[in-house]
């Protein structure tokens, strides 16, 4: 596939003894929106600090755009134009919110984005650009952490737990700014436990359960039930906590 | 007027201290390091810089020249060579990698210039100075050392403030993983700034070679001023060292005025005073505050 940006294949991570992701197959084309969905601890945030660099890869591979990405370290992989918006936002505390926007621009990747961009897709950072950043709501550190991300002019971004402990109309404004990031070119990867959100965003989808790859597919005509089954591992008709479904069973 | 000369000469001195406890500071601030053989290492550039001296017949400050850009690039392939493995883990490996390396420094320095003190001599500018009044004198030797600590001091702080570099220093200390994902290379970064730190060490160890007397087992006692200097100022604040170092240093020479042997459990009492009452140090944590 010419247009492949990402392929992950049989990807296992562990942390130590616990293994966190299980022989995980994810590809996504150019110019994609892909949703990564599933409950808390399934294994979704690993999978996004693995395809950064910041979690190795226990076996299996991951290609960028038909490159492997085995032993390149995280902070190449941002020149190479793989962006991480990470979870719980990580701005940092000593750098002024215009500061925070220059160091996504450290690689000196170039590209579309800049300041005067960022600011026009995140007004709301435009009278803020002078201050600290403590004093922040999480709706502004939001939006400052994907302009960050965006400052590096990344061919994927890569968007974890964006809504998380954000106000709804928040989370609105801030997924507002993903048509504009995708008009780019920039091919967009969200993991999300709002999966109407998640839907309503993306072109695809996966849903991992404990580590595994429960189901996936197309936005568009999904079947709530069958993702309310791989969401939670439960069985439609007498489901219950643990129930182990087993592995992978089945992509769509 | 003896009181007023009694802080004046603490003020000098605290700068000492404070280029002492720079590079303990930066250290501790862009990565959470402790080194513990840092006042051993001062000591080293002493002993260098004495076999410059005497070899080639200078000046020990003009050694400075060969002598501090030396301690930077030892200080950058320390950090990749060594300390780069225990940064970051469990810190009882922090600190026994860097006492280890004290005792080695300390036994090296036996084996080849003995258990003898020593002292640089810089001729003149030893005992010359400016005559304030009748009781007030300013050497010319602690004026410099407290002038160089303001000048490193304040060039790290600009450099810091606003410099690219600076801002990935800063982004580094708060948060390693998150300034990997802008594309910095914290290994990078954790060498300079072990090189940064070494290189003032140096420069500390070599100014406090020319007004006291030095041996090779001097290192650690040098060690505990700087440590108490970077606590009082606040882990990791470079300002806060500079004002950590003035403040030990007034209260040894205040203590030193009531009674000769006073002067140091004057500094120690201010120090366990300030533990007590700010345990996070006057200016808290962060590289500018």
């Amino acid at each position: 596939m010419a247009d492949r940006i990402l392929e992950l294949s049989g990807v296992d991570i562990r942390y130590g003894l616990f293994q966190a992701v299980f022989g995980v197959d994810l590809s996504v084309e150019r110019g994609e929106a892909v949703a990564i969905i599933g409950a808390n601890g399934a294994g979704k945030s690993t999978l996004l600090n693995a395809i950064a660099g910041l979690v190795p890869v226990h076996q299996g591979s991951i290609t960028y755009q038909g490159q492997p990405l085995d032993g390149v370290p995280a902070h190449k992989r941002v020149g190479m134009g793989i962006a991480l918006v990470p979870e719980g936002r990580r701005i940092f505390a000593s750098l002024t919110v215009e500061e925070n926007l220059l160091i996504g621009a450290h690689s000196g990747r170039p590209g579309p984005w800049d300041v005067g961009k960022v600011l026009d897709t995140f007004p709301l950072l435009q009278r803020l650009m002078k201050r600290q950043t403590a004093g922040l709501s999480g709706g502004e550190r939001q939006a400052l952490a994907i302009g960050r991300g965006l400052m590096s002019n990344p061919d994927l971004i890569l968007l974890d737990e964006v809504s998380l402990g954000l106000a709804p109309i928040v989370v609105k404004q801030v997924y507002e700014a993903i048509p504009a990031i995708r008009s780019q070119g920039t091919t967009v990867l969200v993991v999300e436990q709002d999966v109407n959100q998640a839907l309503a965003v993306a072109d695809r989808f996966s849903c991992l359960l404990e580590g595994r790859v429960s189901l996936s597919g197309d936005t568009t005509n999904v079947d709530h039930a069958r993702i309310t089954e791989a969401y939670f591992g439960l069985t439609a008709a007498h489901g219950g906590p643990g129930s182990d479904t087993g592995s992978g069973e089945g992509a769509a | 007027m003896t009181w007023v000369n009694a802080i004046v000469q603490g003020i000098l001195l605290g700068g000492l201290y404070a280029l002492f406890a720079t590079g303990l500071s930066l250290a501790f601030g862009v990565m959470r390091f402790v080194n513990l053989a840092h006042g051993d290492l001062a000591i080293l550039a002493a002993f260098i810089t004495l076999s410059f001296s005497t070899t080639l017949d200078i000046n020990p400050l003009a050694a400075l020249v060969v002598v501090l850009p030396g301690a930077f690039v030892f200080g950058y392939l320390l950090q990749r060579l060594v300390f780069d493995r225990v940064v970051g883990v469990d810190p009882a490996f922090q600190i026994v990698a860097t006492f280890g390396l004290g005792v080695v420094i300390q036994n090296l320095l036996d084996e080849r210039y003995t258990a003898d003190t020593q002292g640089l001599d810089v001729g003149a500018l030893e005992t010359s100075g400016i005559k304030v009044n009748d009781q007030i004198s300013v050497g010319w030797l602690p004026l410099i050392t407290l002038l160089c600590a303001i000048a490193v001091l304040a060039g790290l702080a600009l450099f810091m403030r606003h410099t690219k570099t600076g801002r990935a220093f800063r982004a580094t200390s708060d948060d390693a993983a998150a300034a990997r994902l802008m594309g910095v290379d914290v290994r990078r970064i954790f060498s300079v700034s072990m090189a940064l730190a070494i290189a003032t060490v140096a420069l500390a160890g070599v100014l406090f070679g020319t007004r006291s007397s030095f041996d090779p087992t001097i290192g650690p006692a040098r060690l505990i001023y700087a440590f108490e200097a970077v606590i009082i100022g606040g882990l990791g604040s470079l300002w806060g060292t500079l004002a950590g170092g003035i403040i030990l240093g007034v209260a040894q020479g205040v203590g030193r005025q009531v009674d000769p042997q006073w002067g140091e459990l004057a500094g120690h009492a201010v120090f366990l005073l300030v533990l007590a009452v700010r345990p996070t140090g006057l200016f808290g944590k962060g590289l500018l505050r």
